[in-house]
């Protein structure tokens, strides 16, 4: 049995290491000759680019990108998958049936396709700093405005004296200017790891303000 | 007020979060092991806390498990 210890999370237990029947045949097939090789790409990149097809259907629904366009940027997905599914084939471990970890490439490059279109096409800009679009992103009512403007103004402050100048950029984009965390990725030519830590810690540093200058009334976060 | 619970509901962290990087290292076994029992995120509470707070990762489980339950039927 082979377990892969997370840090912070506990363990994925793998109970059964042996490779199934139908993923030992991929990875004879797409390591044998050849001509294996290639009827097993072939096959491969059918199923990929069904996936991927399903996938952008599924995500279309908050696209501005529709018809060819959007079944261009599945065959896209589905070609880089294949190429880092290829190159990646060594690490495979058999931790679950191939397939599933081939289409975890699909969408990998799924998200990172639309992320670099929305990037490329922005319908909002990724630096602008309108902070009266606030209180519409988290939904307080402008007939409440007396209950939550001091509390608007404290998570403003909050954000002026407590963040760092990356994590206030990151901020702004995503909550005041609601740009998706993958877009940001491709405008800072980061990573979405990188980027949500960012916002990871932000998001800790301003309820502990909050919290410390009474505006929010307890500090329930498991945070510390 | 509305507002007040998103905007806390938003800014509350979990320490448990195993962040980007490790939830999508282990995302095909973990959306196999929901695939099989829905509960089973219990057990793995790093990857579960960060899928509900991270959008993105979210999105590609809910496709990922979406892939596998259309090549299963």
């Amino acid at each position: 049995m082979k377990a892969a210890d997370s840090a912070m999370g506990g363990a994925i237990e793998i109970l059964n290491p042996t490779l199934d029947p139908v993923s030992a045949e991929w990875l004879n097939s797409l390591g044998g000759t050849e001509a294996e090789r290639k009827a097993a790409q072939i096959k491969l990149h059918g199923l990929l680019l069904r996936i991927a097809r399903g996938e952008v259907s599924r995500r279309s629904g908050h696209l501005r990108i529709a018809g060819p366009e959007l079944d261009d940027l599945a065959h896209q997905a589905a070609a880089d998958a294949m190429v880092a599914i290829t190159a990646k084939l060594g690490q495979f471990r058999g931790e679950s049936r191939f397939t599933t970890w081939a289409y975890k490439f699909v969408m990998f490059e799924v998200s990172t396709k639309i992320g670099r279109h929305v990037w490329r096409n922005p319908n909002q800009s990724m630096d602008a700093e309108d902070w009266d679009r606030l209180p519409d992103r988290f939904g307080f009512e402008p007939a409440e405005e007396s209950e939550w403007r001091d509390l608007v103004a404290g998570l403003h402050r909050a954000v002026d004296e407590v963040l760092t100048e990356r994590q206030r950029r990151i901020f702004v984009a995503i909550v005041l200017n609601g740009v998706p965390l993958d877009a940001l990725v491709a405008e800072l030519g980061s990573n979405r790891n990188a980027i949500y830590k960012s916002m990871f810690d932000a998001r800790r540093k301003l309820r502990a303000a909050l919290v410390t200058n009474g505006y929010l009334e307890t500090d329930t976060s498991r945070g510390s | 007020m509305r507002g007040r619970s998103e905007l806390d509901r938003f800014l509350e962290t979990d320490p448990r979060d195993v962040g980007c990087e490790e939830a999508m290292e282990f995302l095909h076994v973990y959306v196999e092991l929901i695939a099989d029992d829905p509960q089973a995120g219990d057990r793995y509470p790093g990857i579960t806390a960060h899928l509900r707070a991270c959008g993105p990762c979210s999105d590609d489980f809910e496709g990922l498990l979406a892939a596998v339950d259309s090549s299963a039927s």
